[in-house]
């Protein structure tokens, strides 16, 4: 085969996109929804790991992982209503859902999951909660009178009672958690007219992609509230953090390759459809960063970090940076999944481009501000509920 | 001898096209004339036997529909094309239907394009050929009304549905524009329409169907490349079609979705 006939055969195979498939619909909001949610799923492990599994050495940011997760849950929807074309119809999605749409359930998933965090963090503050209540005034006083559901009583019994409803919430909440995630795998997985996204591996990478971005956001922003704070950072609580951070990537990055190379082994005829794709439109996305920087960097430092005893500023610069690596290689793989895959036209003979804009509904401008309000938030309900156990006017009397 | 024969059937479909022609400009300027809304339903002929009584009230009863593309009749005109955007005024950019151009070179390349849809019609030939041309065709595209359709299964508010008579269609007032029937769809007839941000699509023109008028595309293809009918009527030529032996098939049979749309003279380069 001659150089020229080659090209010919290049042409021939990426020059025709379906006329409808030159618009990419879901764009970078659907890529910040599972991004969210998944934050949500992760951080939610992080808690249970002590609440529900008794990983002693996380108790540090076992409660303020649940308001972390509750901060980032708020917003998991903001994304969704400003991409629909009527957002004011949404919630015909839970009043007169479609049984057989894998997208139907989403919101009694997440509202469901959103109650039991609710109510988790309610249980587990309501003793500190009181405590507040009683030193608090006006405004502040009304509002924990009403997170504290109107109980003052925090005798041993009631405590007794309220851990065992601690811990019911936390072991129905894992596999909630687990659910809610590896179902927005699933609302992808599930669609087989696009072969890159049909995958059963599809829930399973997302879940894990899910804790691995969940756990890195808990390392990052404990490391700088307590820095920026001038307070103390248990090391212990980090190390072990970012062993499981490791753990879980390890598992994350083998089965997104894994499921690249199951496409690239079996070599079906999508796989032709497939290679151009990861190595024309995605390959500065996929291979150069996801891969390449975001991918293999943390995976040998936060070895190196597991395994090796280093001094506690290495842990904690190098852990912030490789949490913060993580954070960047998830929204990456959110990216090369869900505008990559619509990119591929099913005509399977070339694909479209796709340039997000920044001053658009659906722009870079408006994903920025989408993803600072949880961070906004978060800081609101610091004021509320006090991170950590040192600022708690209740961890003499009780610990949780 | 043969090219006698031949020539014969060109000149004889040529007197038919332009009779087709005369007839369409003649029937154009008589509606030019005629008041709008004066038009009595009945006073058009029903094109779809058997779809409406004498006041011209729509007969309920049990059909299956069926569209045929016979791709070896397809000139790439691009008429269907413009009906269709008539019809629905489809905003530019979007397609409700469309025509693929073929070409299959000598080495087994196949080289496809649609630029605008095929709107204007393919007024010239390819250019960027390099091997001699071994086949050359158009396929026009359109839904697929499928018997197990993915749009319908995913769509999480049932604003996507399915008729007793086997269209698939949308209920603007219902859809949220989630754009999930979009990915979902393994042919790619779907939209998002820019004007009423909800999903849109080939309906098979469903409005004119219960009218007993064919299909606008159906309607004005001048070599008769669309057809469309009742499978349930015997005499019907869809059911002719289905039912004797030609090179039938439907497209990504693979998929599962049993599309009621049918190929005549499908290569299996198409898509």
């Amino acid at each position: 085969m001659s150089p020229e006939h080659g090209a010919a055969v290049a042409t021939a195979l990426t020059n025709y996109v379906f006329p409808n498939d030159i618009h990419v619909h879901w764009s970078l909001m659907i890529v910040l929804y599972p991004y969210i949610t998944g934050i949500v799923a992760g951080a939610f492990i992080v808690s249970s790991l002590y609440h529900v599994f008794g990983i002693q050495s996380l108790k540090p940011v076992s409660r303020y992982a649940l308001v972390f997760a509750l901060a980032f849950v708020a917003f998991a929807t903001a994304p969704l209503l400003n991409h629909l074309g009527h957002p004011e119809r949404a919630m015909n999605m839970m009043l007169t859902p479609n049984p057989t749409s894998a997208m139907a359930g989403f919101g009694y998933i997440y509202s469901a999951y959103t109650i039991v965090l609710i109510l988790e963090i309610l249980f587990i503050y309501r003793p500190t909660l009181v405590a507040l209540k009683q030193k608090a005034t006006g405004k502040m006083k009304t509002l924990y009178t009403i997170l504290s559901i109107g109980s003052d009583n925090v005798s041993e019994k009631a405590l007794k009672v309220d851990h065992k409803i601690i811990a019911f919430l936390a072991a129905i909440g894992i596999p909630m958690a687990c659910t809610l995630h590896g179902y927005v795998g699933f609302i992808f997985g599930g669609v087989k007219a696009n072969p890159m996204w049909a995958t059963p591996l599809m829930p399973v990478i997302f879940l894990l992609s899910a804790s691995v971005s969940g756990i890195a956001g808990i390392i990052l922003s404990y490391i700088l509230i307590k820095t920026f704070t001038r307070k103390f950072i248990d090391m212990d609580c980090v190390r072990t953090l970012i062993k499981f951070l490791w753990g879980c990537f390890i598992l994350d990055f083998v089965f997104e390759m894994l499921e690249l190379f199951s496409h690239a082994y079996m070599a079906t005829h999508h796989w032709e459809a497939l290679k151009d794709l990861y190595f024309g439109p995605l390959y500065q996305s996929f291979w150069v960063a996801q891969v390449g920087i975001f991918s293999l960097i943390p995976f040998v430092v936060l070895g190196i970090l597991s395994l090796v005893k280093l001094p506690d500023i290495v842990v904690k610069v190098l852990g912030s940076v490789m949490s913060f690596m993580i954070l960047i290689q998830v929204i990456l793989m959110r990216w090369n999944v869900v505008i990559g895959g619509q990119l591929m036209s099913k005509s399977e003979r070339g694909h479209a481009v796709f340039h997000p804009l920044w001053f658009e509904k659906e722009g870079i401008l408006v994903s920025i501000i989408i993803m600072i309000l949880p961070i906004v938030f978060l800081f609101l309900l610091s004021k509320v509920f006090p991170f950590w156990l040192d600022d708690d006017p209740a961890v003499h009397k009780q610990s949780v | 001898m043969m090219m006698d024969g031949i020539e014969k059937e060109i000149s004889q479909d040529r007197r038919a096209f332009i009779k087709k022609v005369l007839g369409g400009t003649i029937a154009g300027s008589l509606l030019l004339v005629i008041p709008a809304g004066a038009m009595e339903l009945s006073a058009i002929p029903e094109q779809i036997p058997g779809m409406r009584d004498d006041t011209g009230t729509f007969i309920s009863k049990k059909r299956k529909f069926a569209f045929i593309v016979d791709i070896t009749r397809c000139i790439g005109c691009g008429s269907c094309c413009v009906a269709d955007k008539n019809e629905y005024q489809v905003p530019d950019g979007m397609y409700r239907t469309w025509v693929e151009r073929y070409v299959i070179d000598d080495q087994d390349n196949v080289f496809v394009d649609s630029p605008n849809g095929g709107l204007d019609g393919y007024q010239e030939p390819r250019k960027d050929i390099e091997h001699p041309v071994r086949d050359t065709f158009f396929v026009p595209k359109l839904c697929n009304m499928c018997e197990h359709p993915s749009c319908v299964q995913v769509c999480p508010v049932g604003a996507t549905y399915q008729t007793d008579d086997g269209f698939v269609l949308v209920d603007a007032k219902r859809c949220v524009a989630c754009g999930y029937c979009v990915q979902a769809c393994p042919y790619s007839v779907r939209f998002i329409n820019p004007k009423t941000k909800t999903a849109d699509k080939c309906t098979w023109c469903y409005h004119r169907v219960r009218k007993g008028l064919l299909p606008a595309c159906v309607n004005v293809c001048p070599v008769q490349a669309r057809k469309f009918g009742d499978l349930n009527d015997k005499d019907s030529e869809v059911y002719k079609i289905l039912h004797q032996p030609h090179v039938v098939s439907v497209l990504k049979p693979d998929m599962g979705n049993k599309p009621a749309l049918h190929y005549v003279g499908l290569r299996r380069e198409v898509v």
